[in-house]
């Protein structure tokens, strides 16, 4: 605790705990944002692990608790960690494609207290085609929301949009009426992990994006109230970078299935930086004392042209996971920014995407996100492909 | 929307109210995200209990802080509150 009169230099505390429970999943999506080498990574934290981070984390003065993996439901302690996190004070939410949920274990989650749903609708291009011709994954997500609403959690859906499904958008729409959903979101994909490597075969036209933003717009004065509908554009359209994270180690801190504590979903790919464990590590220190929490705190690390940017304190300069991958520095502007002297590694993708079909030299092949998949991401050179 | 008097308040749906020490303030939690309710607002809002109508509310706060006339503040809040969501009439 603060004594009076002495001021502590210290971040504030963090507001979001992610907890990434593990990289399991039943889905194989090719926008996931989970790290490619995710196959080849140490065992998962036991539940002992996962009540102390999450007593850690609240004493931090965490609030909001987001249970996400891979797929959280594949961890048969989740009762367990909602029941904590409830008595803890946590609002805790949960981040699930739905597979795997049944009347047992939402009983459970309500009862336990968990806060709030969000259900995914992982389009990969089979079960889209599933979806379009009204097949299991629609019969699978009529279940999972009746279920929610049977146990009074707002519906919320979110929908991954890429090239291959952003055509459908009126169909996807359409579902989610059918569904109820109360609100509904449409984020295109953004390209870390999977989608990076996926993207010159997910990163829409600019055609194409008018068009789903024309019909959602259209949808909405339809359906009113009755449906709140988001739409978020790639950042690869625009031309100012987004305030990734809210600032790196501001408000947000995610500890993976393997107990790495980091500052976003993607930074254990940032070169030069070792992140804590939570099994060595008490949160306190990592949020507050580790170097790679305090790496890019504040806008010392800063170079032109964010040092001397007006619009510093406002994006941050933006994402360093995406200054890595695209120009090989994490302390470069993020590159989205039309004043990064590497804004063209950006125009360029983003003029690829013009083509009618994905460029020539794309890869043939989409990479769907699983274990074989993934060790051979694994065994590749870790250099950054722009 | 003007409240009446006589209705009685509880927490809006999908909305947790508590107190932060982290943040030395009472909080309004919903789905990936918080208002902070510092001062005035987190003592008017931890009135709201799902048995206290707004003159009760009133009524508790002028004689918790006596000496000043808070109808007119306590009104505009909850009606404010109300609006929001993060507080309703109390439900069957």
């Amino acid at each position: 605790m603060e004594k009076a009169g002495f001021v502590q230099n210290r971040a504030n505390p963090p507001l979001w705990l992610l907890a990434e429970l593990t990289y399991k999943c039943p889905l194989h999506c090719v926008f996931c944002y989970n790290p490619v080498d995710y196959a080849t990574y140490g065992a998962e934290l036991s539940t002992g692990d996962w009540l102390r981070v999450l007593r850690q984390g609240r004493e931090l003065g965490a609030t909001q608790l987001g249970f996400s993996g891979g797929e959280p439901l594949m961890r048969d302690d989740l009762e367990t960690l909602v029941c904590e996190a409830r008595r803890l004070g946590y609002y805790s939410n949960l981040i699930t494609s739905g597979v795997g949920l049944n009347e047992q274990r939402i009983a459970a989650f309500k009862e336990g207290g968990l806060d709030h749903i969000q259900v995914s609708f992982q389009d990969s291009t089979r079960e889209m085609n599933d979806f379009l011709s009204s097949t299991r994954t629609f019969e699978l997500k009529r279940k999972v929301a009746k279920l929610v609403k049977k146990y009074d959690y707002p519906m919320v859906l979110n929908v991954v949009l890429h090239r291959l499904n952003i055509d459908h958008v009126q169909q996807i729409l359409e579902m989610a009426e059918q569904l109820e959903a109360e609100y509904v979101e449409l984020a295109n994909t953004q390209y870390y992990g999977w989608a990076y490597v996926n993207r010159d075969q997910l990163l829409p036209s600019r055609e194409q994006l008018q068009r789903a933003e024309e019909i959602t717009n259209r949808f909405r004065e339809r359906v009113g109230n009755r449906m709140k509908i988001y739409f978020v554009v790639p950042d690869y359209y625009e031309n100012r970078p987004k305030a990734c994270m809210n600032g790196w180690g501001a408000v947000f801190l995610t500890v993976t299935a393997d107990g790495l504590a980091l500052p976003c979903h993607e930074a254990r790919m940032l070169p030069g930086l070792t992140f804590p464990n939570v099994r060595e590590h008490e949160l306190g220190w990592i949020w507050n004392d580790s170097p790679g929490f305090n790496a890019y705190r504040g806008d010392a690390w800063m170079k032109e042209p964010c040092r001397s940017c007006p619009e510093k304190e406002k994006d941050y300069g933006g994402c360093r996971c995406q200054a890595y991958m695209l120009t090989g520095e994490a302390a470069n502007a993020d590159p989205v920014c039309d004043k990064s002297p590497y804004h063209k590694l950006v125009t360029d993708a983003v003029e690829r995407a013009q083509s009618p079909r994905p460029h020539a030299e794309a890869k043939p092949v989409i990479l769907f996100r699983d274990d074989k998949n993934s060790r051979s991401l694994a065994g590749r050179e870790k250099t950054p492909v722009a | 929307m003007a409240l009446d008097e006589n209705t009685v308040l509880e927490i809006g749906r999908h909305y947790r109210f508590q107190w932060e020490p982290a943040q030395q303030a009472h909080v309004l939690l919903y789905p990936e995200g918080m208002v902070k309710l510092p001062g005035s607002a987190g003592e008017i809002m931890k009135r709201v209990n799902g048995a206290a109508t707004v003159a009760d509310i009133v009524a508790d706060l002028e004689h918790a802080f006596p000496g000043a006339d808070l109808k007119g503040d306590v009104i505009e809040f909850l009606e404010h509150a109300h609006g929001k969501g993060w507080i309703r009439a109390k439900q069957g």
